[in-house]
């Protein structure tokens, strides 16, 4: 069905102002978000690291990338959970039955998960920095580096959208978020992928997880991204397309 | 003769191989209230649904408020108003910034003044600055009704408007639907109550068998009926007449 296109913008903000407020009024879903991959900083720093090699000198700078990543994971299950609410409580049905731009109804929810994730990723750098990451990066690297943790963002976040139009209970519609928190750690963010036996490893070099956080790490440290960039551009993107397509199919039916 | 705002014809509905409407005809004439009757699951609510623009019909015709649905759709939508079953209200906005943001997205000028008027109106002024998740069911309902009202729609659709409500917030509901048929509003609603429909309805449709089976005033319902036999019988006081009566109620005022 069409939409009323003319007032786009006027109801996005009103939109996402709603979802923002849902944000900070519930801080607790940030603390939450953050604090497992806090946790497992301080774990992987003071009780893991030690015994890491990983060729670089300071552990937090090597593990930063994929803490970062793991706050993500967690962060979208909140976006799912918020998008199954509104489907339940019949929120879409009274917006949809207004003469709105319907698709501000789910944009609303996505510019909400790449705001309240950026939070997320801004809180875990500054303890970060507390245990003693830093970076020798400039102006335009840390750009790219948010430019990537934005893309990634955004394409975790369409799969969330499918989980929380798909899901039948509110613990069914944050459940698909525990694998991508796990993937991280069969990838290079936690250890080299080196000493791995050669399946797992051929495993960890090929998924997602190794390419955004190798640019990162790399990006951060200032040193050359070769092609890890280009590889983690691609992944999210085509995982932003195809997560796309099925959202919005799912959108359209309910 | 009163100008009929919507007109529905031969619409037809199935979700697979389920029928669940098999040519449904109504007319609602402007102004008044109108009530679909039927039991659960006869169908009800997905008729309200495909007026209220959120499915579509497989066949037939809808117009209503003078458009048609296939064609202009969102100029029926801004004739409209749809609370559904359930309270479609965000519990972590208050009840006031629950109006704002309808009035906001129904692209009023003033939202905060629509706000505050439907606030002083439907007599919320204490709760309105609480979150909605702390209201009563009552009072659920009540801000959700409000929320249909903001800019003024033409016909306001309830579903079930008042399941699940205890006897005193069903009386309010009522009250509240009666104010508003007459201010001019059009009223549809639904409900599995004959009470409600015997109460409130100017007209009643019968959804039965997937179709509409009878549909007129009540007095033209009455007449299908087999004519009444005077009984004496001695008249005892209902539970709901007790209990409203116990906890003192405010209905007399």
């Amino acid at each position: 069905m069409e939409s009323t296109n003319k007032y786009f913008f006027k109801d996005m903000s009103v939109m996402f102002g709603r979802s923002m407020r849902h944000i900070f009024r519930s801080m607790d879903t940030i603390i939450t978000v953050c604090i497992t991959p806090i946790a497992m900083m301080l774990l992987f720093v003071y009780v893991f690291g030690g015994a890491i090699e990983t060729g670089t000198e300071n552990y937090v700078n090597y593990l930063l990338p994929g803490i970062m990543l793991m706050a993500i994971g967690s962060g979208i299950a909140y976006v799912a959970y918020r998008l199954f609410i509104d489907k339940e409580r019949g929120i879409f049905e009274r917006f949809h039955s207004m003469p709105i731009a319907r698709s501000t109804v789910l944009w609303g929810h996505v510019l909400t998960s790449l705001i309240s994730n950026g939070i997320s990723v801004v809180v875990i750098i500054i303890v970060a920095l507390l245990l003693g990451f830093r970076s020798s990066a400039g102006i335009l690297e840390w750009l790219t580096v948010f430019g990537i943790i934005g893309i990634f963002t955004l394409a975790l976040t369409w799969i969330a959208v499918i989980a929380g139009l798909a899901a039948k209970t509110p613990d069914g519609a944050g459940a698909f978020s525990y694998p991508i928190i796990f993937l991280p750690f069969i990838s290079s963010a936690f250890v080299p992928t080196d000493t791995m036996p050669s399946a797992v490893r051929a495993f960890a070099e090929n998924q997602p997880v190794t390419p955004i956080v190798e640019a990162i790490r790399n990006l951060l440290t200032n040193q050359s991204v070769g092609n890890d960039i280009w590889t983690a551009l691609a992944w999210c993107m085509a995982i932003t397309v195809v997560a796309y397509i099925f959202a919005m199919r799912l959108y359209k039916k309910i | 003769m009163k100008k009929n705002i919507i007109k529905i014809n031969g619409v037809k509905k199935s979700y697979k191989n389920v029928k669940v409407l098999k040519g449904v005809d109504l007319q609602v004439e402007q102004g008044g209230i109108f009530a679909l009757l039927g039991s659960n699951g006869a169908g009800k609510t997905t008729m309200i649904k495909i007026m209220a623009t959120l499915i579509k019909s497989d066949e037939g015709s809808v117009v209503i408020n003078g458009f048609d649905i296939e064609k202009n759709p969102g100029d029926i939508r801004s004739s409209i108003s749809l609370t559904g079953q359930f309270a479609a209200i965000d519990e972590i906005l208050t009840g006031r910034e629950n109006l704002q943001m309808i009035a906001k997205l129904r692209h009023l000028k003033n939202p905060n003044q629509v706000a505050d008027e439907l606030i002083k109106r439907f007599g919320m002024s204490e709760a309105a600055d609480r979150r909605v998740g702390t209201y009563s069911g009552g009072m659920k309902r009540r801000i959700d009704i409000a929320m249909s009202l903001v800019g003024k729609p033409k016909i306001i659709f309830l579903d079930e408007p008042t399941t699940g409500l205890d006897p005193e917030a069903r009386l309010e509901v009522w009250k509240i639907i009666k104010e508003l048929s007459a201010a001019g509003t059009t009223v549809f609603l639904t409900t599995q109550y004959l009470e409600e429909a015997e109460q409130l309805a100017d007209k009643i449709a019968i959804l039965h068998g997937r179709k509409i089976i009878a549909q007129g005033t009540l007095g033209d319902l009455k007449k299908l009926f087999p004519p009444a036999k005077v009984e004496y019988v001695e008249k005892q006081p209902t539970l709901e007449e007790i209990f409203l009566a116990i906890i003192g109620k405010k209905e007399e005022n």
